[in-house]
């Protein structure tokens, strides 16, 4: 089922958590509504579900005005960042409460539930854990059981807030790449919302980037992550080192003076080498190495005193041999310019 | 490097040793405060609680089951049972509205409701029961068009009962208060994008989860319902076989010289407040019982072997 969102806007107080929000969701999409906190995000994800109505603005699926109806009428099914499980339920009882509450005429024979439920248990991996009560699952195991309640239901769509933001590390990648193959197996319209960035551009198929309460672009991962559409988008997608610099018949040119433009570089697309090889470069020193990992961090101070983060290949490192306090040549490779300093 | 870090161990359980002795007070000032509060103790509820039911059977417990018999004396249990039978389940349907909205939703004028709520605590009983008599008196504010219809509040079982009320309405709200703010709405929330209805939500989600907290709540509020003596007392008239309740009859009894009714009647709620002790001490543990149901991981078999 397809989702339209228009011009919707939401106050609480003074303060504005959306404002004049468009965005079309089409069908079997998994989208992430990704933002730092206060942008908006879950606010969205709410009105979307019904738990929170818009000021203003109209909220449709598959065309369909259902902008006044509440969150029971929708058919939806939201996943809550804390899981919000049922307590006092055992995990078969929390999957079954989505049917045990319909009305009697639609309800299914105790029968039909039972093996919904044991389908739904199969499909998240803990057949054997159906008696056991929420406290004593783990958290991973936890926003395994508040999915299949959700998807007990057969909603039309799929809404998850920060479905993976109270898991550890480990957990979380694991979980991760679940949800991915599960969307690929049951393609339901799903939207997530998540702050990790890496999370959006590994598990989604479109990604909305939000921030104060507007959506700064939507993309595919490839298109935010390499083709960002403002400073803040570039910011918010990886690291990246800031210059003073302008355009200078349509190469980018960077220097220590202030233009009123500046220069977004993303630390892998800086080169480090001993010649200065032609083409825009700038010299540096080397501060400080940090060879941990797949890419080699290298911290330097450029000639007019700003530190740099740089990242190189092990073979580039071990190539270059680069110690501490070498003199460089940084080569930028590809770069965005940006009129002034809009967002930070 | 093994060494080491045995030494180590050994080092911080030592300290660990040193750690619970520091921060405890010395066996003497433990023991004398242990003692200065079982005294207390012995003196202000033991003693006067064990003269309660020597005193109720010094005569045999022939005479002292007369007292119950007696025609006034089963009236005044019957009346302490309506009324408390009326306000306990009055109060409990208007604690979990309260106490719903009150953690549940934002609206003008929440703090004066949680204010009010609290104010049957913060005033004299006496006061409660006088606020009555100005209402519904003959003198009193609405008395003439009461008189007019032949309605008695005053001086009759209604006002027994509409004091009682009043004096126990807070004991449910204030328990379920912070119990349903602390737990939130997302559990609501999530019934209610599974398709619940509201009354669904409720019987089948938050009553479940605040259950412990509203029988405690009710305990309370019955023994208090049932004990209650200030505010009743100045509605009631003491008219005896009529508006007398328990402790209004065990005064008169006790003001008439007859000491030994007067203290079975009173050795009954004093029964009452120990069964009341007894009910709370197990709901509390119970609901403490569910509460603390081991955290996940443990429980596991997978890693209980790695506990192990």
């Amino acid at each position: 089922m397809s989702i339209e969102v228009s011009k919707v806007s939401k106050r609480f107080g003074t303060f504005n958590a959306l404002s004049n929000i468009n965005l079309e969701i089409p069908s079997g999409e998994l989208v992430a509504l990704l933002g730092p906190s206060g942008s908006g995000k879950t606010t969205l994800l709410r009105i979307i579900a019904g738990l929170e109505f818009a000021d203003t603005g109209h909220v449709s699926f598959d065309g369909a005005d259902i902008t006044e109806q509440s969150a029971r009428e929708r058919r939806v099914g939201f996943v809550f960042q804390h899981y919000a499980l049922f307590r006092h339920m055992n995990v078969f009882e929390n999957i079954a409460f989505g049917l045990r509450v319909r009305p009697r005429q639609f309800r299914p024979a105790e029968a039909a539930i039972r093996s919904k439920v044991h389908e739904l248990l199969r499909l998240i991996q803990l057949e054997n854990l159906a008696q056991r009560y929420p406290s004593q699952l783990s958290g991973g195991q936890r926003q395994r059981v508040a999915l299949a309640r959700a998807l007990a239901v057969e909603p039309s769509v799929l809404l998850l807030d920060e479905p993976f933001g109270s898991l550890d590390a480990k957990v979380r990648q694991e979980l991760r790449r679940w949800l991915r193959q599960l969307h690929d197996e049951i393609h339901i319209t799903s939207v997530f919302v998540t702050h990790d960035q890496e999370e959006a551009l590994e598990v989604a198929d479109q990604v909305v980037v939000m921030n104060q309460g507007r959506i700064e672009q939507i993309g595919s991962p490839d298109d935010v992550y390499n083709h960002p559409a403002s400073p803040f988008v570039y910011n918010f997608l990886g690291n990246v080192n800031l210059f003073h610099g302008r355009m200078d018949e349509g190469q980018p040119v960077i220097h220590g003076k202030a233009t009123g433009q500046v220069v977004y570089v993303r630390p892998h697309l800086l080169e480090i080498d001993r010649e200065p090889n032609g083409g825009s470069h700038f010299r540096a020193h080397i501060k400080h190495i940090n060879a941990a990992g797949p890419l080699v961090k290298v911290d330097v101070i450029t000639e007019w005193g700003d530190p740099v983060h740089i990242q190189v290949s092990q073979e580039r490192y071990r190539a270059l041999q680069l110690i501490k306090d070498d003199a460089v040549y940084v080569i930028p490779k590809d770069v965005r310019v940006f009129e002034t300093r809009r967002a930070s | 490097m093994a060494a080491s870090i045995s030494l180590h161990l050994i080092g911080s359980a030592q300290l660990a040793a040193r750690a619970r002795v520091a921060t405890s007070e010395s066996r003497l000032v433990r023991w004398t405060l242990i003692f200065v509060a079982f005294l207390f103790l012995v003196f202000f509820l033991f003693m006067p609680l064990a003269i309660v039911f020597t005193s109720a059977l010094s005569k045999g417990l022939s005479t002292y089951f007369a007292a119950f018999r007696e025609p006034d004396a089963l009236s005044a249990i019957r009346l302490t049972l309506l009324a408390a039978g009326i306000a306990v389940p009055l109060n409990l349907i208007f604690g979990i509205a309260a106490s719903w909205a009150i953690a549940k939703f934002d609206f003008l004028g929440k703090s004066l409701l949680v204010t009010l709520i609290d104010l049957p605590f913060s005033v004299s009983p006496v006061v409660s029961g006088l606020i009555y008599v100005l209402l519904f008196g003959l003198q009193g504010l609405l008395g003439p068009w009461l008189a007019a219809h032949d309605i008695k509040i005053i001086f009759a079982v209604p006002g027994i009962v509409l004091a009682t009320i009043f004096v126990t309405f807070p004991f449910v709200a204030r328990e379920l208060i912070p119990l349903i703010q602390a737990q939130g709405i997302e559990e609501e929330e999530a019934a209610l994008t599974l398709g619940a209805s509201g009354w669904q939500t409720f019987w089948r989600v938050t009553l479940p989860n605040i259950k412990w907290g509203l029988l405690y709540g009710v305990i309370l509020c019955n023994a208090r319902a049932m004990g209650e003596f200030g505010a009743v007392s100045v509605v009631s008239g003491h008219i005896r076989g009529r508006t007398n309740t328990m402790p209004l009859h065990i005064e008169i009894l006790y003001n008439e010289y007859q000491f030994q009714a007067a203290f079975a009647v009173a050795s009954l709620l004093a029964l009452l407040a120990l069964v009341t002790l007894i009910a709370k001490s197990a709901v509390e543990w119970k609901a403490k019982q569910e509460n603390s149901q081991p955290h996940g991981r443990d429980l596991t078999p997978d890693h209980q072997g790695f506990l192990l």
